[in-house]
């Protein structure tokens, strides 16, 4: 794409709302570096979305709409659950299809614009809870690391089906109390970024949302990486914290917590992964 | 092989670019004799098709491989297989939603697998074409010819034709992509024959050169923006309606819905035209007793009226050719002379015989009779059909 398409029809600009306008101004398209700081004074590619307040896996949203390199070729592919309310309010291209099978619908979408654009680097990344991850789209998850599709996947974990009300997950950890779980998970937390190692993925990383220059990095490097080799996993722990008994401030605290225990930081590079990222550095690309 | 070799006059793998008209219509053509999953390759071929993603299920496997050795040839621009019925049905979507001409095949219990996908399809506008080869649900375990997944079909949105015989399955999958990519239509086309029956038999089959091809997809004539960054996002709404509960939310979902069902009529003038009509009528036309029948039942039903005709009973066949949308107009033309009114099936639950009804009721005083009924991969012998004539005849005269 050009960023052109993102320029508004000028007979049209007197009659469009502000954050519209501000898309074309004041956003961050086709720029060389893009990145967290233009959270302060440049226009998000998201748009007032209807999550809870506090919601640590909003705030995860923003940090990777901030990062993703080259945003005016990027399609985002997500699924059913808190996140599909949010991605209606996204100025790019996304697709919510079904429940789980975000990974087989993003290994289409890149293998055609593959097919379509030889020439031209179009990023899909797919972006879902822990429910459509690691549960009713596990196959396709993993089918899709198997196969070395060229996306990213960024699973929100917050251990627990939320958008139907709190059930377990294949996330939850082991003993947690939720509905369809009122004795407490019997089984471990899936470990999904080891199962990514194993599946093939050239990048798996485990952290929380806590630190959100580290989520940028983390997400530029894992697109890179897809871009060129494979496929690349990041496992990013958003708490709900409404399931959890949280007050709407108590978000960051809860991942802090838990970059000390649960969440502890997890991170494989292949070795050519680890190759090609000296060479993006190199290159001033990260 | 790269799209980047395709010009104006030629496509990737060279073939001269042609209108369908010319080559359904005007090509000269060529006797063959082939099956129709060997017939699937020879149409897929000449229709320029982008992508396809396919998985082993009897009996529409062979067509499945065909189409990945015209992936290998260079005909088809992307080929893999998928892990499951379900997955494919998604992949299928992505390729479709990126603008791509996509064609997979699919038989019984894949398709009831795939499920959830169809109506998501048609709900996303794409015109991807499903070729399905019908057989047995389980359980018990079958792989028989029988075509009860259609009824799981009929609902979900997508346009459904239904090929007779192998020549039927070569024009009706170039048509398919035609008729489905209309910016006014632009919904699935599942393209149905029965299995073995048709995608094993080998018949005579008079095919174009396989030199030309149907000119390209092109995404951006379709009512949604392709998903490809190519086009301004179509979906950047300020307060989308999904899992809100208010009036708009459900007039929006409504109202989609209903244009998906209406995009599906919008077909009706091309079918019309690249199908030689809805229906196709043989026999006495004004006789008392009719056949309503599609695919194989049609050939059957045929083979009926020929012998009644020796016994001096009149009857005339209406094969209907496409199912969504159900052609009520020549149904009820075909169908004025009719007292009774015999729907063959190779099913168990009478689907068709249902739709009969449901489109000649308070409009006919037919007697409609759903039989003969066969289904698990019986045949349907001429003589069970005229048995079930003569029985009701008779019994009418009092015989």
């Amino acid at each position: 794409m050009s960023v052109d398409i993102y320029k508004i029809n000028p007979e049209f600009r007197d009659i469009m709302p502000k954050d519209i306008l501000d898309l074309e101004d004041n956003a961050t398209w086709g720029a060389e570096k893009r990145g967290i700081s233009d959270l302060t004074d440049k226009k998000e590619l998201l748009e007032e979305h209807s999550l809870c307040a506090g919601c640590p896996e909003a705030a995860a949203l923003r940090y990777i709409l901030t990062a993703i390199p080259k945003p005016e070729d990027t399609i985002i592919v997500n699924s059913t659950g808190c996140t599909s309310l949010m991605f209606p309010h996204i100025a790019l291209h996304t697709v919510h299809s079904l429940f789980g099978n975000q990974n087989a619908v993003a290994s289409g979408i890149k293998r055609a614009l593959t097919w379509r654009f030889p020439d031209k680097d179009k990023d899909v990344v797919v972006l879902a809870g822990d429910g459509a991850t690691v549960d009713i789209g596990l196959d396709y998850t993993l089918q899709s690391f198997f196969r070395q599709e060229k996306i990213t996947t960024i699973c929100f974990d917050n251990e627990v089906y939320a958008n139907t009300g709190g059930q377990e997950s294949g996330s939850t950890p082991k003993g947690q109390v939720f509905k369809m779980a009122p004795k407490g998970k019997v089984f471990d937390k899936v470990p999904m970024w080891e199962l990514a190692v194993t599946s093939g993925c050239q990048y798996s990383v485990k952290l929380t949302a806590s630190a959100p220059k580290a989520v940028a990095r983390v997400v530029r490097e894992a697109i890179f990486i897809a871009r060129e080799l494979g496929p690349t996993y990041i496992h990013l722990y958003t708490p709900c914290i409404l399931e959890i008994g949280l007050s709407a401030s108590e978000g960051l605290w809860e991942m802090k917590e838990q970059d000390k225990d649960r969440f502890v930081s997890f991170k494989y590079v292949s070795p050519e992964a680890e190759e090609f990222l000296k060479q993006c550095k190199k290159e001033g690309r990260l | 092989m790269s799209i980047k070799n395709m010009t104006k006059e030629k496509n990737w793998s060279g073939q001269k670019l042609v209108s369908t008209d010319y080559m359904l219509f005007e090509a000269p053509r060529e006797k063959h004799f082939m099956t129709g999953s060997e017939v699937t390759k020879e149409a897929i071929k000449r229709c320029t098709v982008d992508a396809s993603v396919s998985y082993p299920i009897t009996p529409q496997s062979e067509a499945a491989h065909l189409i990945g050795e015209l992936w290998a040839e260079g005909y088809v621009g992307m080929y893999f297989r998928g892990e499951n019925e379900f997955g494919v049905m998604s992949e299928v979507a992505g390729c479709a939603m990126a603008g791509a001409r996509t064609v997979t095949t699919t038989s019984g219990p894949g398709t009831l697998r795939a499920m959830e996908n169809f109506p998501m399809w048609s709900g996303t506008r794409i015109p991807v074409q499903l070729i399905l080869m019908a057989r047995g649900i389980n359980s018990p375990l079958t792989i028989q010819p029988d075509n009860l997944e259609v009824t799981f079909m009929l609902e979900t949105g997508c346009m459904i034709w239904y090929a007779e015989n192998v020549q039927e399955l070569f024009d009706m999958t170039i048509a398919g992509f035609t008729v489905a990519e209309m910016p006014d239509v632009h919904v699935p086309i599942v393209t149905v024959v029965d299995g073995f029956f048709v995608s094993h038999t080998r018949e005579s089959v008079m095919l174009p050169p396989d030199d030309i091809a149907l000119m390209p997809y092109d995404p951006y004539k379709a009512p949604l923006p392709p998903i490809d960054s190519e086009m301004p996002p179509g979906r950047f709404l300020r307060d989308p309606f999904v899992m809100k509960s208010n009036y708009i939310s459900y007039a929006t979902h409504a109202s989609w819905q209903w244009e998906v069902r209406s995009a599906v009529d919008r077909s009706i003038p091309y079918a019309r035209h690249y199908l030689n009509g809805l229906a196709h009528v043989t026999g006495d036309l004004d006789a008392e007793i009719v056949f309503v029948a599609c695919g194989t039942a049609s050939h059957q039903a045929k083979e009926a009226n020929r012998e009644l005709t020796k016994l001096g009973i009149k009857s005339k066949v209406v094969k209907l050719r496409t199912i969504r949308p159900f052609p009520h107009a020549e149904l009820l033309e075909a169908t004025k002379s009719a007292k009774h009114i015999f729907v063959p099936e190779f099913n168990i639950v009478g689907w068709l015989e249902k739709e009969v009804t449901q489109s000649l009721y308070g409009k006919s005083e037919a007697k409609i009779i759903g039989r003969p009924r066969v289904a698990g991969g019986m045949s349907m012998p001429v003589e069970a059909i005229l048995h079930e004539v003569l029985e009701h005849v008779n019994e009418e005269k009092g015989a």
